[in-house]
C-alpha cells in the first residue's frame, strides 16, 4: 500500500485501527422480539381494519350504471350490419335505455367501456409514433417504421396518425338523452373537453406547425388512418383547437390501457343548467348511439359507464375488501403468533443450548 | 536471447480485442451477448438495445478496467525491470547496460544488494573463497540444476550450488561476477511463474449448477409462454387481426416461435448478469476486511495477515478439515538445545517455558568461553565439566555438531559470531557446539575451521552429503589436521539405526530409551554418528564422487547410490534433542476450533513420540479421550520409500473411516508428497472443504492441495506463503480468520445470493403474470429503463452494502460460541434447497407484486375521473410496489444496520423516485421523444391515494407472511444463531465497567476499561475461553471469570480476567 511506504517504524504494516476497518462501524442489531413483533401485527390489522372500513365507505357513497350495449335494444341490427366488413362504412344508429333508480350526487363521469380489446399487444402498443404526434415535421411526413403496416397507404402517402393504435380509434359517438319527470326529452350536456391528462393534452402530443398555414394545409400530403371516416384536422368540427393530434378522443384512445377490458373518457356531466345541477335525476335514461366500432371479430363487448367518484377514484370495491381481509388475516396471524410465543418462547427455553 | 521479460498480457491495440474476447468466453457475459443479437431481429426485439447492452456494457466495462490496470501494473514493472542497469564486461571494460539488452554469454558485475539479472554462473565475488551470500527468491521448484563445463578438455560439474538464479538479492557481498546463462523468459523465475491453477469455491460450483438451471428454467417458461401464444393467436389473436394485421408471412405457429425468443429476452433478468461481477466484489470487499485486522496483525515481526486469495473467502466459513503442520506452525521454530545423549548417558532437564524464567539462578555459565552465545541456555552443569575434562564421545559429539551442518558464520567484528542457519535445527545445534566449546569460526568451499577448545583448527572437507526429505540424513566427510579422514552423519534415528555397526547394539538401545524419553517431553531428536576412513578407499570414492557429479544422466541416482555405500558401518556418538516451543494460543485455538467441529490433523514428519506429546501439549489429545489409535508404520528403509507409498495409500483407504470419524488424527514421519496425498484422500472421499495450513517449503505441496491453504511467514522462509491462499504470522489467528471471518463471509455470500436471485426472480416472475393478460406478446410490464436500470442502480448498492457489512453477531461473540461456524460446515445457509424456498418465495411475491396492482387498477380511474388503468400508469405501479418491496425484504435480511446500509438503502430508494421523475419530465421527452414516452406519468399517477394504498397492501403482504415465518422459527426451533443474538441482546444491559487483571504470577492489579461500544485502544482484549459465572455471595454482584488474550503494542500477555459485572 502506498501510504504505507512514507510511515517508518517497526509496525509499519499494522492496519489503521478505523472503526470501518476493523468491522466495529457502530450499528443497529434489530431482532425479531416478541416485543415488537407482536404489536406490529396487532398495529398492522388496526390500521388495515380502518383503512378497509373508510374506503369502503368511501366506495359505497360512490354510484356506478354499466350498460353494455353491443346487442342491447336497437343495437342489435347495428351489430349485424358491422359483421359484414363491407356494409362498414354505412351510418348505423340505435338507441338503448335505462333506468336511474338513485339519484347521482356531484360530478357525473360518462365512460365507454370495451371487453377483450387488447390494447397491450406489444406490437400494437410498438405501433405509433410519439415524434409524429407532437408535431414533428419531418415525422409527419416521414413516419417511424414502428407504424407498420398503418404508415404509408396504398398511394403511398403517409398516415397522420400513423399506427395501429390511431387507426383502431373507438368511433362510436354517444349523446345521452333524460326522460324528464314531466315526460319531455331534456338532452344530457357533456362536457367532452379536458378528459386527458394535462401532460398529454399540452407536452405529448402537439399539432405540427407552419407559418401562416391551417390544419388542414399542414396535414397535405398526408392521408388518414384507413379506418378513419375524417381526417386529423376535421375531426371536431364544432372546436377548431380540438383537431389534429390534440383532439381529445384521439389522445384518450392513445393511451393505451393495460388490460384487454379498460373504459376510457367519453365526457362529464356539465351541471350548470338544470334538472342537472345536482348530478343525474331519478328516471328513465336512453343513449343515442353511432354504432361504427365492429366487435364481433373478437368477441369483444362495448358498455357506456355512467358513475360518480370520490378521493379514491371509482366504485372499486378491490382495495377496500382486500384492506378488511388483510386486517382479518393479520389478526388471525397474531393471535396465532401469541400463542405460540405464550406456549414456547416466553419462558426461553427453547432459547437455551 | 537478450534479457528482456514480458509479462503483460496486451497492447494498446490488442487490449479491446483480446479482452472483449476473453470476456465473452464467459458463459454469462456470451448469452447477453446473444441476446443483444436477438434484439437486433424486429421481430423478436420485445426491449429495447439499451437494456441489455446498458448492463452488459457496465459489466464489460468494469471487468476492463480492472484487466487493464492489472496489465498496466505489469507493463510498468516490465519497464522498471528492463530498464534497470547492470555493469557489462563487454570489449574488456564495465559498461553500463540496460538488463533487457544483457545477452547470453555475457559477463556482469555485479554489487551488494543488487537483483540478480538474469540466471548466472558465478565466476568470482569479493568474499574469500568466492562465497556469494544471496536472499533466495520466491519460489520452491529452483533447486535443480545441471550442467557441465568444459574448459580447455577437462569437465566440471555444474549444479545449483555454482548458479545465481534471478530475482534473489546479492546480500553482504561487495561484488561478483557471472556469466549469463539463461535470460529473459528462460531463467527459471520466469519459468516457474505464471501457471497458477485457480481454486474455485463449493459456492461457485453451486453457483454454475443453478445458473444452468435457471437457463433450462427460463427455457420451459418460454416454452410455456410461446405454447401460450399459440392458443392464444388461435383463438383470439387471428379475429384481432381487423386492427392488427400480422406481418407478412406470419401465422400462429411462427408467432408463437417467434414469442418464444421475444420471451427469452424479456425474461433474462433471471440469469443475472451482475450475479458475477457482485460476487468479485463482494469477496473483494471480504479480503480487504482480512487484511486490515488488526487482531491479526503480528507485531513482532510487523506481519498483517493477508487474503493473496481474494476469490475464497466464504470458502473460510465453511471448513471441515484442518491439515496442520507441526513445526513452525504449532510451534514457534525458534530451537533450543534442550537434552542430549552422550556415548549412553543422558545429559540436561528439561524446563518448560513458562518456568525457564524462575530458574535464572541454575543456568550454565559459560563466561569460560570468549566465543560463547549470551543467549544460549543450558541447565545441565555436569555436560561441561565432561567436555572440559576432555571426554572423547563429548568432544567428537559437539565436533560433528560444529562441522556437520550447512551453516554459514558472519564475524562482522572480530570475536562477533552470527550463524545463518537454513533450518532453525542446524542454528541451534552448532550454537550449543560452540558454547560447549567447539566453535565453527569459518568455511571455505574445502575447509572448516573450528576453534576447539580455544585452539584453532582447520578440517579438509572433502564432501558433504547433502540432506533431503527421502535421505533424511546429512553427512560430512573431513580431513582433520592430524590427516585422519571420519565422515561425520546426523540423522533420524530410523535410518540411522540401519547403518550403525553391529558392535553398537548395547549402546543402540540405551540411546533408544533416552530417544523415547525426549520424544516424549515433545522434542525433535536427531541421532549422530561417525566413521574413520581410510585414505585408499576415499580417493577412490572421490573419484567415482567426480564422475557421478558430472554425469548428465541419472546424476541423482548414481549420487545416491555412492552415499549408500559410503554412509554405512558407522558409529553411534550420541543424540541430540531440541525443544521447538509451542506458538502462543495454540492450545486454546485448537480447542476452540474443536469447539466449532473442525476436525484438526497434524501432519508432521516428527516422531510418533513426539508428535503424540505436542498433541497433548496442545490441547489436541485430552486425557479424556479414551480411544486413542495408534497405527504404527512399518519400520521401513530409506529404499523402500516408494513401495510404502502404496502400502500407505491402501492402507490408508481403509484407515480413512476410522481416521475421519477420529476429532484429532496425528501422522507422523510423513514427506511432502504423503502431506498432500493425505490432503487429496480427504478432499475426495469425505467431500469435506479443507483447510492447509503449513509455514515451510515442505507445506507447498499440502497448501495447494487442499481447497484453502494458509501459509504462516516465520521463520522458514516465504515459500510457504507465496503458495498459499491467505497468510499471517501466528497459528492462533487461524480461529479468527475461521470464526470471525470466514463465518461472516459465508454468511455474507449466501445472504447475497438468496437476496439477490429473490429480487431478480420476482422482477422477473411478474412479466409472465402479466402475459396472461396482454395475449402473450412478450409485453413487459415495467418501463424499458427500470428494467435496464434495476439491478445496475436501484438495487445494486443496497445488496452490496448487506453482503459487505452484514454481521449476525459480532466478532466476540463469534468466539465465545464457536458452534456458530457449523451451518457453514453443513452447508446450510444457502443450498439448493434453499435457492427453491427463495424460488417459491419470489413465486408468492410476484403473484401479489402483479395481482394486486392488477384487482385495484383494471376498473379504476383517478379521481377527477381520467385514466389511471393505462399501461404507463400501471408500469409505474408495478415497479414502483417492486423497488419497495424487494428493499423492504432487505432491510428484513439485514442484521447489522451501519449508516453506510441506511444511506444505501434509503439513497437507492431516493434514486429511484428521483430518476423515474428525471426520465418521465417534459424536458427529457421532448430530447429524446421515442426514447421516454413515459412523459407524466409519474406526477399523474403517484399523486392518487388509491396508487399509495396499492403499494402499501402489496408490500404489507409481501412482507408479514416473512415476518411471521421468520417469528415462528425463532419461538419454536431458534437457530444457533437466534439464540446467541437473544442472548447477546439481553447481555448488552451489562455494564462492563471495569476488568480487574491479575498477570500470573506477580499478581500485577491493574484496571482496563472495556466499554461495549467500544472504541477506546484497551479493547484489543481477544477473549479465548467460556466466562465462568462465579456468583459473589457478599454482594448482589456476579463476577465472570475469563481467560484473555491481551495485545498491546508488541507484546502478547496470555492473563485471566476478573469482569466484575452486574448482571440484570
Amino acid at each position: 500500500m502506498g501510504k504505507d511506504d512514507t510511515r517508518a517504524g517497526p509496525l509499519v504494516r499494522r492496519p489503521d485501527n478505523s472503526a470501518f476497518k476493523q468491522q466495529r462501524l457502530p450499528a443497529w442489531s434489530p431482532m425479531l422480539t416478541a416485543s415488537t413483533v407482536l404489536p406490529f401485527f396487532y398495529l398492522t390489522a388496526l390500521i388495515c381494519m380502518l383503512l378497509g372500513v373508510l374506503l369502503l365507505l368511501t366506495v359505497q357513497s360512490t354510484q356506478e350504471i354499466k350498460v353494455d350495449y353491443t346487442e342491447a335494444g336497437t343495437c342489435n341490427i347495428c351489430l349485424q350490419k358491422r359483421k359484414n366488413v363491407t356494409n362498414g362504412a354505412l351510418p348505423c344508429s340505435c338507441t338503448v335505455v335505462f333506468s336511474v333508480e338513485k339519484a347521482f350526487r356531484g360530478n357525473v363521469f360518462f365512460y365507454y367501456g370495451l371487453r377483450n380489446f387488447h390494447q397491450n399487444l406489444r406490437r400494437y402498443m410498438d405501433s405509433r409514433d410519439d415524434a409524429q404526434t407532437v408535431g414533428r415535421a419531418g415525422n409527419l411526413k416521414n413516419p417511424s417504421t414502428y407504424c407498420e403496416p398503418f404508415r404509408k397507404d396504398k398511394n403511398g402517402l403517409p398516415i397522420a396518425p400513423c399506427g395501429a393504435v390511431a387507426n383502431s380509434i373507438f368511433n362510436d359517438s354517444f349523446s345521452l338523452v333524460y326522460h324528464g319527470s314531466t315526460g319531455g326529452f331534456v338532452p344530457v350536456p357533456l362536457l367532452r373537453n379536458g378528459v386527458t391528462w394535462y401532460t398529454d393534452k399540452n407536452i405529448k402530443f402537439r399539432n405540427p406547425q407552419k407559418e401562416n398555414l391551417t390544419l388542414a394545409q399542414v396535414f397535405e400530403g398526408t392521408a388518414p388512418p384507413p379506418y378513419w371516416q375524417k381526417p386529423a384536422y376535421a375531426l371536431d368540427p364544432s372546436d377548431s383547437t380540438n383537431n389534429g393530434f390534440i383532439n381529445d378522443d384521439l389522445i384518450v384512445w392513445m393511451r393505451e390501457a393495460a388490460f384487454p377490458n379498460f373504459k376510457k373518457l367519453y365526457g362529464v356531466l356539465f351541471r350548470a343548467n338544470k334538472p342537472f345541477t345536482k348530478g343525474l335525476p331519478v328516471g328513465n335514461y336512453s343513449i343515442h348511439i353511432n354504432y361504427n366500432f365492429p366487435v364481433q371479430h373478437f368477441q369483444g363487448r362495448k358498455e357506456v359507464v355512467l358513475t360518480t367518484l370520490t378521493w379514491f377514484g371509482g366504485q372499486n370495491h378491490f382495495l377496500a375488501i382486500a384492506y378488511l381481509v388483510t386486517s382479518s388475516v393479520t389478526l388471525l396471524i397474531a393471535v396465532g403468533l401469541t400463542v405460540v410465543w405464550w406456549k414456547f418462547g416466553r419462558n426461553g427455553k427453547n432459547m437455551e443450548k | 536471447l537478450n534479457n528482456a521479460i514480458k509479462t503483460s498480457k496486451y497492447n494498446i491495440f490488442t487490449f479491446l480485442p483480446l479482452n472483449l474476447f476473453e470476456q465473452f468466453r464467459r458463459l454469462a457475459n456470451a448469452y447477453f451477448l446473444f441476446l443483444f443479437c436477438l434484439q437486433l431481429i424486429p421481430q423478436i426485439s420485445s426491449l429495447s438495445w439499451f437494456t441489455t447492452m446498458v448492463p452488459l456494457i457496465l459489466v464489460l466495462a468494469i471487468t476492463a478496467v480492472k484487466d487493464a490496470s492489472d496489465d498496466i501494473n505489469r507493463h510498468n514493472s516490465d519497464k522498471q525491470v528492463n530498464n534497470r542497469k547492470v555493469e557489462v564486461l563487454l570489449d574488456g571494460e564495465l559498461r553500463n547496460e540496460k538488463w533487457m539488452t544483457v545477452q547470453v554469454g555475457d559477463i556482469i558485475k555485479l554489487e551488494n544488494n543488487q537483483f540478480v539479472t538474469a540466471d548466472l554462473l558465478l565466476l568470482s565475488s569479493s568474499e574469500p573463497l568466492n562465497l556469494v551470500y544471496v536472499e533466495t527468491p520466491p519460489n520452491n521448484r529452483l533447486d535443480k540444476f545441471k550442467g557441465a563445463l568444459t574448459v580447455n578438455q577437462n569437465t566440471f560439474s555444474l549444479d545449483n550450488d555454482k548458479l545465481l538464479l534471478r530475482g534473489c538479492t546479492l546480500r553482504n557481498t561487495e561484488w561478483c561476477f557471472g556469466l549469463v546463462i539463461f535470460g529473459g523468459p528462460d531463467t527459471k523465475l520466469m519459468q516457474n511463474s505464471g501457471k497458477t491453477t485457480f481454486k474455485r469455491t463449493s459456492i461457485d460450483h453451486l453457483m454454475n449448477v443453478l445458473v444452468l438451471s435457471i437457463f433450462g428454467f427460463l427455457a420451459s417458461m418460454c416454452s410455456a409462454l410461446a405454447i401460450g401464444n399459440a392458443v392464444w393467436e388461435v383463438k383470439d389473436g387471428s379475429t384481432f387481426t381487423v386492427f392488427l394485421p400480422r406481418e407478412k408471412g406470419a401465422n400462429a405457429a411462427l408467432t408463437s416461435f417467434l414469442t418464444f425468443w421475444s420471451y427469452v429476452i424479456v425474461l433474462n433478468t433471471v440469469v443475472p448478469i451482475s450475479l458475477y461481477v457482485s460476487v468479485e466484489i463482494i469477496r473483494l470487499g471480504n479480503s480487504f476486511f482480512i487484511n486490515w485486522d488488526r487482531k491479526m496483525y503480528y507485531p513482532k515481526n510487523d506481519t498483517p495477515a493477508q487474503a493473496r486469495t481474494t476469490t475464497l473467502n466464504e470458502e473460510l466459513g465453511q471448513i471441515k478439515y484442518i491439515f496442520s503442520d507441526k513445526t513452525g506452525t504449532l510451534t514457534q521454530n525458534i530451537m533450543a538445545f534442550n537434552k542430549c545423549s552422550i556415548n549412553g548417558k543422558a545429559y540436561g532437564k528439561y524446563f518448560s517455558c513458562i518456568f525457564s524464567f524462575l530458574q535464572k539462578t541454575q543456568r550454565v555459565d559459560f563466561s569460560w568461553n570468549q566465543l560463547a552465545d549470551p543467549k544460549f541456555i543450558f541447565h545441565d552443569f555436569s555436560l561441561v565439566e565432561t567436555v572440559r575434562e576432555g571426554n572423547q564421545e563429548a568432544n567428537a559429539f559437539f565436533r560433528l555438531l560444529a562441522l556437520c551442518h550447512t551453516v554459514m558464520p558472519e564475524e562482522k567484528k572480530e570475536g562477533e559470531l552470527f550463524y545463518q542457519a537454513q533450518s532453525p535445527d542446524e542454528g541451534a545445534l552448532v550454537t550449543a557446539a560452540r558454547n560447549f566449546g567447539f566453535v565453527f569460526r569459518s568455511r571455505t568451499p574445502e575447509t572448516i575451521t573450528v576453534v576447539e577448545m580455544g585452539q584453532h583448527v582447520t578440517y579438509e572437507l572433502l564432501a558433504v552429503l547433502d540432506f533431503n526429505n527421502v535421505r533424511k540424513r546429512m553427512s560430512v566427510i573431513v580431513r582433520g589436521p592430524d590427516g585422519k579422514i571420519t565422515l561425520y552423519c546426523k540423522g533420524a534415528d530410523t535410518i540411522l539405526y540401519e547403518r550403525l555397526e553391529s558392535s553398537c547394539a548395547k549402546l543402540m538401545n540405551i540411546t533408544t530409551r533416552h530417544l523415547n524419553e525426549y520424544a516424549g517431553d515433545g522434542l525433535r531428536t536427531l541421532v549422530l554418528a561417525y566413521k574413520d576412513l581410510d585414505e585408499r578407499y576415499m580417493k577412490e570414492w572421490k573419484q567415482r564422487h567426480h564422475l557421478a557429479s558430472i554425469a548428465m544422466d541419472g546424476r541423482e541416482e548414481q549420487l545416491d547410490e555412492l552415499y549408500e555405500e559410503i554412509e554405512k558401518d558407522l558409529v553411534l556418538l550420541g543424540a541430540t534433542a531440541v525443544e521447538d516451543k509451542l506458538q502462543d494460543g495454540v492450545p486454546q485455538t485448537i480447542e476452540q476450533l474443536a469447539k466449532a467441529d473442525i476436525k484438526i490433523w497434524v501432519l508432521t514428519g516428527d516422531k510418533q513420540e513426539t508428535a503424540e506429546n505436542i498433541g497433548y501439549s496442545c490441547n489436541m489429545l485430552r486425557e479424556e479421550m479414551k480411544e486413542i489409535f495408534v497405527v504404527q508404520r512399518n519400520r521401513l528403509s530409506s529404499r523402500a520409500v516408494l513401495a510404502c507409498f502404496g502400502w500407505r495409500r491402501k492402507r490408508l483407504c481403509r484407515m480413512r473411516q476410522t481416521a475421519c470419524m477420529c476429532q484429532t488424527v496425528i501422522c507422523c514421519r510423513v514427506t511432502p508428497l504423503q502431506k498432500a496425498q493425505v490432503v487429496q484422500l480427504v478432499k475426495k472421499y469425505k467431500q469435506a472443504i479443507t483447510l492447509a495450513i503449513g509455514d515451510g517449503a515442505n507445506d507447498v505441496s499440502m497448501i495447494k492441495a487442499a481447497h484453502i491453504g494458509v501459509g504462516i511467514s516465520g521463520q522458514e522462509g516465504m515459500q510457504a506463503v507465496l503458495s498459499s491462499d491467505f497468510s499471517f504470522g501466528q497459528f492462533r489467528y487461524l480461529q479468527r480468520l475461521l470464526l470471525v471471518h470466514g463465518r461472516w463471509s459465508y454468511l455474507r455470500m449466501c445472504k447475497f445470493l438468496q437476496y439477490f436471485f429473490y429480487k431478480n426472480f420476482t422482477f422477473t416472475f411478474v412479466h409472465f403474470w402479466y402475459a396472461f393478460f396482454c395475449g402473450f406478446s412478450a409485453q413487459t410490464v415495467y418501463d424499458e429503463w427500470f428494467i435496464t436500470l434495476y439491478n445496475l442502480v436501484y438495487t445494486a448498492l443496497p445488496v452490496l452494502g448487506l453482503s459487505i457489512f452484514d454481521q449476525d453477531v459480532n466478532d466476540r461473540w463469534s468466539f465465545q460460541y464457536p458452534q456458530l461456524y457449523a451451518p457453514g460446515q453443513l452447508n446450510q445457509y444457502f443450498n439448493k434447497k434453499a435457492f427453491v424456498r427463495c424460488m417459491m418465495h419470489s413465486c408468492y411475491s410476484s403473484i401479489i407484486l402483479f395481482f394486486i396492482p392488477w384487482a385495484a387498477m383494471y376498473d379504476t380511474v383517478r379521481d377527477d375521473g381520467k385514466d389511471i388503468a393505462d399501461y404507463q400508469s400501471f408500469a409505474l405501479l408495478a415497479q414502483t410496489c417492486l423497488i419497495i418491496v424487494v428493499s423492504a425484504q432487505l432491510c428484513l435480511d439485514t442484521h447489522y444496520w451501519t449508516a453506510v446500509n441506511q444511506f444505501f438503502v434509503w439513497g437507492s430508494l431516493a434514486a429511484y423516485f428521483a430518476v423515474t421523475f428525471t426520465m418521465y419530465s417534459n424536458g427529457m421527452f421532448l430530447i429524446f421523444t421515442s426514447i421516454f414516452p413515459f412523459i407524466g406519468t409519474a406526477r399523474n399517477s403517484l399523486n392518487q391515494p388509491n396508487v399509495w394504498l396499492t403499494i402499501l397492501l402489496a408490500s404489507l403482504l409481501c412482507i408479514l407472511p416473512v415476518v411471521a415465518f421468520r417469528f415462528i422459527v425463532i419461538q419454536l426451533r431458534p437457530t444457533i444463531n437466534d439464540k446467541v443474538r437473544e442472548n447477546m441482546r439481553k447481555n448488552q444491559s451489562i455494564d462492563w465497567a471495569f476488568l480487574n487483571c491479575c498477570r500470573s504470577p506477580a499478581h500485577n492489579q491493574g484496571f482496563f476499561k472495556f466499554p461495549p461500544s467500544g472504541r477506546s485502544a484497551e479493547r484489543s482484549f481477544l477473549l479465548t475461553c467460556h466466562p465462568v459465572r462465579q456468583e459473589d455471595t457478599h454482594s448482589n454482584e456476579k463476577y465472570m471469570h475469563v481467560h484473555a488474550h491481551a495485545e498491546t503494542d508488541g507484546n502478547t500477555h496470555t492473563v485471566c480476567l476478573y469482569i466484575h459485572t452486574h448482571i440484570a
